[in-house]
């Protein structure tokens, strides 16, 4: 589970629609001072979540260069924009990896969700190896009240959202919480 | 045309005013039966006097004689069956209608028990007997839903159904929405504004919108569905966070009935749809979508219970009869 991304990302889209992708890309950068900051603030600036960012001093690069990679999740109809930004800048990309597909599906939980050990949910559907839960957000109104959550699932293939909801429906069924669903768009 | 009608609660009565208002559209009272005494004859009967009757005795004809002796007289074209709905045997209602049906008269119901319990079996009688079984009023109070799906979008095939189905959810869930009441609070609201029974099981579970969607599916694939095939989540269990959680989304939450066989879905829970989504509608209002491969999407929307909104759509499979069968003896 990654806690580092906003309520903003949350989202009801239908479970098929692709929303996000998860790419690593290759940059060369000045390596000179503030030229990483100034390559990774588009990204930053596009509601890119920066993964990791590996430098890499390699022997081919000339010495007044940094190979710096950067793996990293966007909504996918900006990324092209991004890149067109970063060469803009001067950044030259030297390879743009491949692209994972990033599929997000939010519902709402209602229950006991606490006492029903919220991380034994979580770990359920993070020990798919397929799917993981993105984000949570829980709210409790009172001791023995139920609570209210909303979870964020993501993973790569369409099929892969359906295997998780489907565990995270059973998960559900076994702790009496109550599941909310979007209501996916007939098909046409 | 003589109409015979079996039960004088809100939806009776609103025939019998609609009958008594509209004497222009040849619709002739000779039988009239609520749960304690009947009125017969063949010569026509004054709606007006039956209400008046009804209001000051409690009943509308002679003690001693009942429902039965109007289906033994059959003095009358079409029936119609308005008695209260039992949703696990649908009696009284199912042996009026078989009793009707058999004996070669067109019946008109509002009661869901008898479809939900014998839908196939009564079509089949009606068939063999060259008479009509309409039940428009059943599902969704005044939106013509049967009639589009048999009558105005025949020849699509249906992919979908979608609908907002129970009216006293959807008020819930508007006031929960609107103004933050909790479950407890919108439904006592509900209760004292009249929209909910005294109690409300069947309406909150989501009983009532999933045998309507039972109803519904059955009109349009004829898979001889059941109740029990139902997948049933209710919105007794929701909270005002769920709600405020969706709203952040800007999307509300209803008790959204849906069916679909070729995804092999038939099920009525509460679901998250955007604030935008044709079914967001407010109050006891309900809609239906149906999704067709001719005519794409087609949305209803309108006033899924009253006296009189029930009414028209009873008169409206009257009048429908009438069209098809009757002027044409």
């Amino acid at each position: 589970m990654t806690n580092n991304e906003g309520l903003s990302s949350a989202s009801f889209k239908v479970s098929g629609e692709v929303v996000s992708v998860h790419v690593s890309m290759k940059l060369e950068i000045k390596d000179s001072p503030g030229q990483l900051v100034a390559a990774l603030t588009p990204i930053s600036e596009y509601g890119g979540n920066i993964i990791a960012v590996i430098h890499q001093r390699e022997p081919e690069t000339s010495s007044d260069t940094l190979g710096v990679q950067i793996v990293l999740e966007i909504e996918h109809e900006r990324l092209d924009t991004l890149v067109a930004t970063l060469k803009r800048q001067g950044v030259n990309i030297l390879r743009l990896g491949e692209e994972r597909m990033l599929h997000r599906q939010s519902v709402i939980m209602i229950g006991h969700l606490i006492h029903t050990d919220i991380g034994d949910t979580i770990d359920r559907i993070d020990r798919t190896g397929f799917a993981e839960v993105a984000e949570l957000n829980v709210q409790m109104p009172g001791i023995s009240e139920p609570s209210t959550a909303l979870i964020t699932i993501k993973a790569t293939t369409r099929s892969e959202m359906d295997r998780a909801l489907d565990l995270l429906r059973s998960v559900a069924t076994e702790k009496g919480l109550l599941i909310v669903e979007p209501l996916e768009e007939a098909e046409r | 045309m003589r109409i015979a009608v079996l039960g004088l609660g809100a939806v009776g009565k609103g025939v019998l005013r609609v009958l008594g208002e509209k004497p222009e559209l040849g619709l002739v009272l000779t039988g009239v039966a609520d749960s304690t005494s009947a009125w017969i004859d063949p010569a026509g009967i004054d709606p007006q006097t039956v209400l008046d009757r009804k209001c000051e005795t409690n009943r509308c004809g002679s003690e001693g004689r009942s429902a039965a002796d109007i289906l033994d007289s059959g003095a009358y074209d079409v029936l119609v069956e308005v008695t209260p709905t039992n949703a696990a045997t649908g009696e009284p209602a199912l042996t009026h209608i078989r009793r009707a049906l058999g004996t070669g008269h067109h019946v008109v119901t509002s009661n869901k028990g008898p479809l939900a319990a014998a839908h196939t079996e009564l079509e089949e009688l009606a068939r063999e007997q060259g008479v009509a079984l309409r039940y428009e009023a059943t599902v969704g109070g005044a939106i013509p839903v049967i009639h589009a799906i048999t009558r105005g979008l025949i020849g699509n095939k249906f992919h979908s159904i979608t609908g907002v189905l129970n009216g006293t959810c959807n008020y819930i869930l508007t006031r929960m929405d609107d103004e933050g009441l909790t479950y407890e609070q919108a439904l006592a609201e509900a209760r004292q504004l009249g929209y909910a029974e005294a109690d409300p099981t069947y309406d909150v579970r989501g009983i009532d919108a999933a045998i309507k969607l039972v109803i519904l599916a059955n009109t349009c694939w004829n898979l001889g569905v059941t109740l029990d095939d139902v997948s049933i989540t209710g919105i007794d269990g929701l909270t005002v966070d769920a709600l405020r959680l969706a709203a952040d989304q800007d999307c509300t939450i209803r008790l959204i009935g849906e069916a679909s066989p070729e995804r092999g879905l038939l099920r009525v829970a509460p679901r998250v749809l955007p604030r935008s989504h044709p079914l967001v509608i407010e109050g006891t209002l309900n809609a239906v979508m149906l999704s067709t491969d001719l005519a794409g999407e087609v949305t209803l929307m309108g006033r899924g219970a009253g006296s009189i909104e029930t009414a028209s759509a009873i008169i409206g499979d009257l009048l429908s009869i009438r069209d098809r069968f009757v002027e044409c003896r």
